[in-house]
């Protein structure tokens, strides 16, 4: 506590210019170029005076459409903020042998794999999976926005509260460095008394109650608001993966809350739940945490099952294979997560039933998995198959995530475990499923929907280029940490004493260097496609799509559909297009539609202040925001203006005007 | 037969556990053979390094790896086909390839849904009966049955007693045996069976020696056991294999697998420091420190690791088990039904001038 008077401490807590990272060159540099970078963006945005357009036509919109590429957009930002530390993470291990110390100290680099992990896992794989769900899925079910449209807006602006928590850590104090999942001891208080362990339980807390809100809202979208004649097993695959994670998300993420909760009780109040002494366990964070941890992985992996179907299919021109064996292997996955947290502490010593009973679940989820690679691979068989960029990454991911999917097999033999625990084997093949999966997943997703969105599609040779870096850089980068596993080398290491592994260390370095092209050529396929747009633009159905979100325009006008459409089969659209369905032009009624709000951005701005009060022990500050956070909600209840009427002369000129070509000469005359 | 085995002081104190030997046949033979294919590879690309979980020291090692690497034989029954067909198929169906036969409506054959689900079945029954057997045969807590394949645990010799502490950044390791106790190094005779009981002071942390067998964590207030036996005689790398703060990269230690003789020699060799580990001692090594030097130390204070394990090296601080010996009398008399051996209490160290 500095030295100060009462008044001072009253008022500002524990905060003082001591939690100015400015002894950090590497923080410092950071700061100044976030900091002119940040500047530079507000004077464009105030210079253009667009503040008012952002802020009626996006912030504050509840269209679940701006909201999903809002998400986009913040998942694309945190990529890079993971991507730094990734990157700081191989340089540090690439040098630091033998008197070689590299350039971060252990404590700064504790921090940044702790950042890595938590910030991918949470902000960038959970926000791009929200952000393709809340795009996507109401269309896919033909309907004009999710169920609780004001809760959509609120979800996403605490994730953005939670990323801000994160971003402020990086300036002002420091962050956790008690790894992604934040186990305890090192998370308690006497091994943590900074702030950095608080600010990741708070940015955890908000962003988290974000994630449960979405969940709800999601399942009760799809279970409430689906189009007449879309019966459950008519649904598209990857409405069936939404359903699929937000029932995941609604179970699970209370757990989370409920043990951050706990961990702050710990911090806070004193209590022992997860101390050493007097009664408290630490395995039962570690129990707990798991308990929502495992469940997680399959929150993210499901959805982008449900993006690789589409893809297949559609890129196939043929039916799913076996739609009905991928429900069950999907509603069987999503059970069996439950059942499997503890193969991520075998060498607990729990004893040997135990181990094998969760050894065996494991081993089980590899059953239905491998049953939708099989039918993937039908689908495409008697296909018309298309090497488009999306079927690019569709490919690569069957290849990466089914090596990934052996090595997970070998790691759920429990007494293999006990060898491949912790080691840089691990770590190698949750980047192979969590790379190979999701992530290829989500960069199928974006260049397969990224023209309905904006009615033009991305540049293919930068988008190939993408897929080739990420590919082959994910081979460099990862197949040395299989083989430094199966030396024995674990993980988290700052430091290196053995000169013989150095070489697999700078391999892994340049595999991650060529992951750096890889997104950077993301972006460049980005800004040429914008750049270019006239050239790159599409009709409302490029691809010869199946389900409904390719029967509105692109982009869609913001109720979606002028008409629900009625669903007999399950690929509906390719099943209208077949019957001869032709696009009514008349006969257009009102349409009710939600309104914006700006709630939702006041709400998370008061849960970021409290956050950031408590982070600080700032007590008068924390008691006021929460009250005038729960005041606010009040107030919000009793806010009857929250729909309006798009009249039936609008939807006309909507209908009239909108993307509506099938072919793109069409759209470019 | 089934037994009540009390390990004193841990949480698992009554666990009623199986002493019939299991099937002897954990992996089959191939694997013997296998494992030289295997190795043939990075052995051609490498040269120098070693694969230390592929060809490990120490029979349980030896044995989980073995199991690992038929795991991996097993998946690739179903991983290679599957690989070379996702190529195969997509080329054949290539857009481009008007050749080949187009069925868009093609969506459901009910032999090859039974394929699809039974075949990855199949393999994980296989797999799944092998980790049984090998997860019960394997477990840490039980005392070994051989020491190499082939060659049976001697049951009436004693197996080395190893009690383990990890400090904040260090290893602490106790040979009641011996009356001796060493920081960051191990040593044990070949062939003979070492059975550790571990704990921490203050942080989770991982006991691995990779060479010898898997590892298991070591947890404050806590107790595991891990039994072992090492092969062959050599120099080896143990470490923490859990993040524990920022000392956790230099918390390394040797492992010595030594001949009998060589092993008298080194107990030998420690007591000639005559160093002695008492509790001001134990509180300077208790302080954080990193890259700590190897100490030897000729005697310990008796009781040292109990009381380590049940947190009460300080004077003034009651034991666990006494705490949990008093909670247990209380809810006997409550209840009247526990079931409580009669020595229960009697696992509290005793309070005795041994540690001053």
């Amino acid at each position: 506590m500095p030295n100060r008077s009462a008044f001072w401490n009253f008022l500002l807590g524990r905060l003082s210019m001591d939690a100015l990272p400015l002894h950090n060159t590497i923080v410092v540099v950071t700061f100044i170029v976030v900091a002119l970078g940040g500047a530079a963006l507000l004077g464009v945005v105030t210079w253009k005076r667009q503040w008012g357009y952002l802020w009626t036509e996006w912030f504050t919109s509840i269209d679940h459409k701006k909201l999903g590429i809002m998400y986009m957009i913040l998942a694309t930002v945190m990529l890079f903020r993971g991507f730094a530390d990734a990157i700081m993470m191989r340089a540090q291990q690439a040098i630091a042998f033998g008197d070689n110390m590299g350039y971060l100290p252990p404590h700064h680099y504790d921090q940044i794999f702790t950042a890595h992990g938590a910030i991918m896992i949470f902000f960038v794989a959970m926000a791009y999976i929200v952000g393709l769900m809340n795009y996507v899925m109401p269309m896919q079910i033909g309907a004009r926005d999710v169920a609780f449209p004001f809760l959509n807006n609120f979800s996403f602006w605490l994730t953005v509260s939670g990323v801000l928590l994160f971003m402020v850590s990086l300036f002002i104090g420091d962050f956790s460095h008690a790894g992604w999942l934040g186990y305890p001891p090192v998370s308690e208080l006497h091994q943590s008394p900074g702030p950095g362990v608080d600010y990741y339980i708070w940015g955890l807390q908000l962003s988290g109650l974000g994630t449960l809100l979405t969940g709800i809202n999601f399942v009760v979208t799809i279970l409430k608001m689906r189009a007449p004649g879309m019966s459950l097993m008519k649904m598209p695959m990857f409405t069936w993966t939404t359903l699929c994670t937000s029932g995941l998300i609604v179970v699970t993420f209370p757990i989370l809350t409920a043990t951050l909760l706990l961990l702050s009780l710990d911090r806070y109040i004193g209590t022992h739940f997860f101390t050493a002494a007097l009664g408290g366990n630490v395995m039962m964070y570690i129990n707990l945490i798991w308990i929502w941890g495992h469940p997680e992985v399959y929150i993210l992996i499901l959805p982008l099952f449900g993006v690789f179907s589409e893809i297949v299919s559609t890129f196939s021109g043929k039916r799913l294979f076996g739609y009905s064996s991928m429900v069950y292997a999907t509603v069987s996955i999503m059970i069996l997560s439950y059942l499997v947290w503890l193969h991520h502490f075998f060498t607990m010593g729990s004893g040997a039933d135990v181990n094998s009973f969760f050894s065996l679940t494991t081993m089980m989820i590899s059953i239905p998995t491998g049953a939708k690679i099989f039918n993937w691979l039908f689908t495409m068989y008697r296909g018309r198959v298309r090497f488009d960029v999306p079927m690019l990454w569709t490919m690569g991911f069957l290849f990466t995530f089914t090596i990934g999917g052996m090595t997970g097999v070998m790691l759920s033999v429990a007494p293999a475990d006990f060898l491949l625990h912790n080691s840089l084997f691990l770590i190698a093949h949750f980047h192979n499923v969590i790379i190979g999966g999701v992530v290829f997943g989500i960069f199928a997703g974006i260049n397969y929907w990224f023209p309905k969105a904006f009615g033009f599609r991305l540049d293919p040779f930068w988008g190939k280029c993408s897929f080739w870096f990420w590919q082959i850089g994910f081979w460099f980068a990862f197949g040395p940490l299989y083989i430094l596993g199966l030396m024995g080398v674990t993980r988290r290491l700052s430091h290196f004493t053995d000169p013989s592994l150095q070489k697999w260390f700078i391999i892994a370095a340049f595999g991650a260097f060529l992951i750096l092209l890889g997104i950077l050529s993301f972006v460049m396929q980005i800004y040429v496609s914008i750049r270019h747009r006239e050239k790159y633009a599409v009709g409302h159905d490029p691809w010869g799509g199946r389900t409904l979100e390719w029967q509105t325009s692109s982009p869609p006008p913001p109720y979606n559909f002028a008409f629900v459409p009625k669903v007999h089969e399950r690929d509906a659209w390719t099943h209208m297009k077949e019957s001869g369905y032709q696009r009514p032009l008349q006969g257009f009624n009102d349409i009710h539609m939600p309104k914006s709000t700006a709630t939702g951005v006041v709400l998370s701005a008061l849960g970021f202040v409290f956050g950031f009060a408590m982070v600080w022990y700032i007590w008068w500050l924390a008691a006021v925001s929460f009250v005038a956070l729960i005041a606010y909600a009040i107030h919000h209840t009793f806010n009857y203006d929250r729909d309006y009427h798009v009249s039936a002369d609008e939807v006309n000129r909507f209908e009239h005007a909108g993307n509506w070509a099938t072919d793109p000469q069409e759209v470019r005359a | 037969m089934r037994q009540i085995v009390q390990s004193a002081n841990t949480p698992r104190a009554f666990t009623i556990r199986k002493l019939s030997p299991s099937p002897r046949i954990l992996v089959p033979m191939s694997v013997k053979r296998l494992r030289g294919l295997l190795l043939l590879f990075p052995a051609l690309a490498l040269g120098g390094c070693h694969y230390v979980l592929l060809d490990p020291s120490g029979d349980v090692a030896r044995q989980q790896s073995d199991l690992m690497i038929a795991s991996a034989v097993l998946m690739s029954l179903i991983i290679v086909p599957v690989l070379i067909a996702v190529g195969v198929i997509a080329w054949r169906y290539r857009a481009s390839n008007k050749k080949a036969v187009y069925d868009a409506e093609w969506d459901h054959s009910t032999y090859l849904e039974l394929i699809v689900w039974a075949a990855p079945l199949l393999i994980i029954i296989a797999l799944g009966a092998m980790t049984w057997i090998g997860t019960h045969q394997l477990d840490p807590y039980r005392p070994l049955t051989r020491i190499a394949e082939g060659r049976a645990a001697d049951v009436k010799g004693q197996p080395l007693q190893v009690e383990v502490v990890s400090l904040k950044w260090k290893w602490l390791f106790f040979y009641p045996q011996y009356g001796i106790a060493t920081v960051n190094e191990l040593a044990a005779p070949v062939d003979r069976p070492i059975q550790f009981k571990l704990t921490s002071s203050d942080m989770m942390d991982s006991f691995f020696v990779p060479a010898l067998a898997g590892q298991i964590y070591t947890m404050p207030g806590m107790q595991t056991v891990l039994h072992a036996v090492i092969n062959k005689p050599g120099d080896f790398d143990g470490f923490s294999a859990n993040y524990s703060g920022h000392g956790f990269t230099d918390m390394r230690f040797r492992f010595h697998g030594l001949s009998p003789q060589a092993f008298e020699q080194w107990v030998a060799k420690v007591r000639a420091g005559g160093h002695d580990l008492d509790r001001t001692a134990y509180d300077q090594l208790h302080q954080p420190s990193r890259d700590e030097p190897v100490h030897y130390y000729a005697h310990y204070s008796a009781g040292l690791y109990d009381r380590i394990l049940n947190r009460c090296v300080d004077p003034g601080q009651m034991c666990m088990s006494q705490m949990m010996a008093i909670d247990a009398r209380a809810a006997q008399g409550a209840h009247g039904e526990m079931h409580m051996p009669a020595d229960a209490s009697s696992q509290a160290p005793a309070h005795d001038a041994a540690t001053h």
